[in-house]
């Protein structure tokens, strides 16, 4: 999806109720995630990134953003999935998050953008409180989308590297 | 409407904290009875500035604090009164109390008042005539004490009166009031009449007016409609002092006015009532006599006429005048206390040239891209092509251009570092008893801004340590023949992308054989060591180092030099001493001009491009199996020279795959580190080339052995290799190997 697209959703949505919030969502490992859209910078093809020695491995590098050094996380690996080849779908999400002393632009590879959907915050509901999944604490809430379920994410939470 | 003037006070602090980098540095070229009047003017002109501005913003401390200051500063201008060193004195501590003030206000706190309402009274006190050289220093106190007597008898009745009915004033609110009003002579022309104004005083109270006639001059020089005439006024009031100053509102700048409340300043000892008559006679009086009475007759004898004529220029006033050290010692506390909450102004002042520069190449850049749009539309041919060609070729350079005038932006010349150091010196000096003449030279040397608000701090303790333990004291040099002051030279000049920052001083030197003994005592070096004198003399640089065998205030604590050298290497420069005995000693500071773009040396580790800064590099070198050693499986050595270099695999300290393993086959980077040399070895070298460093922090977090990021030619990332960072990581990933390695084998006994 390129950025014309994105202008194209953004204003669509902007049509929406005001009270309700606005996630992008995108695919991985046949999930579907959301992320508040209005953290979103833009979203752009995979492009060869510089490795950051003895970092974790879910750190794919740097990327060069218009003179900006911005860090790409590779979601499937932060989220522990089976990593894949990157391909022609897979974009990498630029987003702005509020983290630790300050705003940091940072890039997720995910495997591919889906939609942008309004949620009225009542809807979501928190993820059921299942024992040993790691993964819950990155988990804003859950919300039914027609008949799908989406899993909305904490961005502050999953961009926290400890 | 309102005006919220909050958002203007980032602009007034500023505005004044130049003001008073100002008055600091005049007043510190003033010499006492010599008095250019240019730099009286300027001086004034920025205190008056900060008076107005503080009204403006309702900063009522200031404004009124500056206000004496005014005043007297006024006079002098206006030749009724004579600069004397101890106003220099005390206008240079009122700089410092302001700027203590503006601070706190700056950190939305209360200021301290204490020490402006002590300076404000001694300012009320030459005001009013008194010759404060009383006030300035301890022993003359005493002088006073005995002065006092007989002077006061001789002097003016009224103060006696005064002092002594006025405890019946002080019962159920009233106050006595004691005001001096001392109008130009011109005050019957703006249409003033002093008779109106002390009736108006007399509806508030209790009115006495005592009129003094001194100034009035001879019948045939008298002009009729001029005013000669002062009167000392003491009121009996409930009335607080707006009132009174109410009353004098339209007189205030064409007067000199002094109102002041007998209840503060009693204790003072009725200093602003009694003596404005004699302002012809400078002797010292009435003075707050709590400190011990200590006899020194010389000065006794020779006070009241050394103190108000000799003209001491402020460097060489050290030897008359150990008696300031008092006060020098309170200045220095103060400063010590200033950087409490030194949030870093994040603006810049910009001369409106460079920004007509920059306006100029922005100009020629879109007219550059204007027309190569043009070249661009069309049906592309031969002869386009090279117009293209050419306009490319003139974008290039208008870029180059518009980079180094964007890098100007941040260029200030290095007076504003050096500006501080005079006032330093005169402190120092003083507080030392040393004779110093502080030259400055090549101070519009542009240099960029971070790194001058990281320089000054280790040039402070440079200059400190240069008056300390460099120079020496008037009469040891007088015995080694050499002239009384000792000079201290700063100068400042650029030396291929490098700014080097000279100290130097013409004192002592450096005995090395001091520095050895030392080292050998604290056990920093071997006996056997065959170090040559430049060496040892640069182990003062170790941590713990110090040979001053008494622990001053000013330096001898052996923290000194090693923070410097690593501030300085924080900020990717070296610092080199060299030294004579008995000729001197001169530190070189050598610092890059900007902190944003470096000169790199790329390499490759593994398929990945790391940069090396060029600075740090002392040689590139290709092994021969002959030249390493292997230390205990473990450490591996290259010797050069008679010098063993202990080597760091980059790609091992980095966990890059695909590297060159074999040693003679890549490249050994030899690189300056604190602890000596250091070889990283790399697999090839690339080009060397100027990057702009970019953080790596700003959107992820530091990486240990990383200093940085830029992007290269290409558009790629290439990483800043930090020598230090990658000398500890290396450490701790061998401990770490050796501790995996102790486990493993742990594991294959016990399955054994």
């Amino acid at each position: 999806m390129d950025n014309n697209q994105l202008v194209e959703l953004k204003t669509r949505t902007e049509q929406d109720e005001a009270d309700q919030d606005q996630y992008l969502t995108f695919f991985m490992a046949g999930e579907e995630y959301g992320i508040d859209i209005l953290s979103i910078q833009e979203i752009r093809g995979c492009d060869t990134t510089t490795c950051i020695p003895n970092s974790p491995d879910f750190i794919q590098g740097v990327l060069n953003l218009r003179g900006t050094i911005v860090p790409i996380v590779d979601l499937r690996l932060r989220f522990g999935l089976e990593r894949i080849a990157y391909g022609d779908i897979t974009v990498v999400i630029v987003v702005k998050a509020m983290l630790g002393d300050g705003e940091k632009t940072m890039g997720m590879v995910v495997d591919s953008v889906s939609d942008v959907y309004s949620v009225d915050q009542q809807e979501s509901t928190r993820a059921p409180d299942v024992g040993d999944a790691d993964n819950r604490e990155y988990v804003k809430g859950l919300v039914n989308v027609g008949d799908k379920m989406v899993v909305l994410l904490d961005l502050k939470k999953v961009l926290t590297f400890s | 409407m309102s005006i919220d003037l909050s958002q203007f006070y980032e602009v007034f602090f500023e505005e004044s904290f130049e003001g008073l980098d100002i008055m600091e540095s005049e007043l510190l070229a003033l010499t006492p009875g010599d008095v250019d009047s240019e730099t009286l003017n300027t001086i004034f002109r920025a205190a008056h500035s900060i008076k107005g501005g503080s009204g403006t913003f309702g900063f009522s401390v200031i404004a009124d604090f500056t206000h004496e200051l005014e005043t007297l500063l006024d006079q002098i201008r206006e030749g009724q009164r004579t600069l004397e060193t101890y106003h220099v004195d005390l206008f240079l501590r009122s700089i410092d109390c302001l700027r203590d003030m503006l601070n706190a206000l700056k950190d939305e706190e209360e200021p301290d008042t204490s020490q402006s309402s002590e300076i404000t009274k001694k300012f009320l006190a030459i005001l009013s005539g008194e010759n404060p050289e009383a006030n300035q220093d301890d022993n003359s106190a005493t002088v006073v004490e005995s002065l006092n007597e007989p002077s006061s008898e001789s002097s003016l009745e009224p103060s006696d009166e005064s002092s002594t009915d006025d405890n019946i004033a002080q019962d159920d609110g009233a106050k006595r009031w004691n005001i001096f009003f001392k109008p130009e002579s011109h005050l019957f022309k703006t249409g003033n009449e002093p008779l109106f104004m002390f009736q108006e005083l007399a509806d508030l109270g209790e009115l006495s007016v005592e009129a003094f006639t001194d100034n009035i001059p001879l019948f045939h020089d008298l002009v009729a409609d001029d005013s000669y005439l002062f009167w000392q006024i003491s009121l009996n009031s409930d009335c607080n002092k707006e009132k009174i100053e109410e009353i004098f509102e339209w007189v205030l700048d064409d007067a000199e006015l002094v109102i002041s409340c007998e209840e503060d300043s009693c204790e003072e000892g009725n200093s602003a009532a009694p003596d404005t008559g004699i302002e012809g006679i400078d002797f010292g009086f009435f003075e707050p006599i709590d400190t011990p009475v200590e006899a020194e007759p010389e000065i006794l004898a020779t006070l009241p006429t050394a103190a108000a004529t000799t003209p001491a220029p402020a460097q060489t006033s050290v030897t008359t005048s150990p008696i300031t050290s008092e006060d020098t010692n309170n200045t220095t506390t103060t400063i010590t206390k200033e950087p409490k909450k030194s949030a870093e102004a994040a603006s810049i002042r910009v001369s409106i040239e460079k920004v007509d520069t920059l306006i100029n190449m922005v100009g020629e850049l879109v007219i550059t891209q204007a027309m190569l749009s043009q070249y661009g539309e069309g049906e592309f041919t031969e002869n386009r092509r090279m117009l293209m060609q050419e306009g490319l070729a003139q974008l290039a350079h208008h870029t180059r251009e518009l980079q180094e005038s964007v890098m100007q932006i941040r260029m200030l010349p290095i007076s504003f570092v050096f500006s501080r150091f005079p006032r330093l010196v005169r402190d120092i000096s003083q507080k030392l008893g040393k004779l110093v003449e502080l030259k400055l030279l090549g101070e519009g040397t542009e240099l960029d801004k971070t790194v001058m608000e990281k320089i000054s701090d280790p040039m402070v303790h440079l200059i400190r340590n240069s008056l300390d333990h460099g120079l020496e004291t008037p009469d040891k040099r007088v015995a080694m023949g050499k002239p009384e002051s000792g000079t201290v030279t700063l100068n400042a000049f650029h030396q291929g992308g490098n700014i080097v920052i000279e100290i130097i001083d013409d004192g002592s030197g450096i005995d090395h054989n001091v520095i050895r003994q030392k080292a050998l005592e604290k056990g920093l070096i071997d006996v056997n060591n065959d170090l040559t004198e430049q060496e040892i003399i640069d182990l003062i640089f170790l941590p713990g180092f110090s040979t001053k065998a008494e622990v001053s205030d000013l330096s001898g604590r052996g923290v000194g030099m090693d923070v410097v050298r690593r501030n300085i290497q924080e900020l990717n420069g070296s610092v080199e001493v060299n030294s004579v005995i008995n000729q001197g000693s001169t530190f070189s500071i050598r610092l890059p001009l900007t902190l944003a773009i470096l000169d790199g040396q790329l390499v490759t580790v593994g398929g990945n491009t790391y940069i090396i800064p060029l600075v740090n590099i002392i040689e590139s070198i290709q092994m021969t199996p002959k030249q390493l050693n292997n230390v205990g499986g473990d450490l591996e050595l290259f010797r050069q020279r008679e010098e063993y270099i202990p080597i760091i695999r980059l790609h091992q300290v980095f966990n890059h795959d695909g590297a060159i393993e074999n040693l003679t086959e890549g490249i050994l980077i030899i690189v300056e580190s604190d602890n000596g040399h250091v070889g990283l070895y790399v697999d090839d070298l690339l080009a060397q080339q100027q990057v702009v460093i970019k953080s790596l922090e700003a959107n992820y977090q530091r990486v240990e052995g990383i200093s940085g990021a830029t992007i290269l030619g290409d558009g790629t990332i290439s990483l800043i290799i930090d020598i230090t960072g990658i000398i500890s990581l290396a450490g701790l990933r061998k401990q770490k190997n050796r501790i995996n390695h102790n486990n493993h084998n742990n594991q294959q006994q016990m399955m054994a």
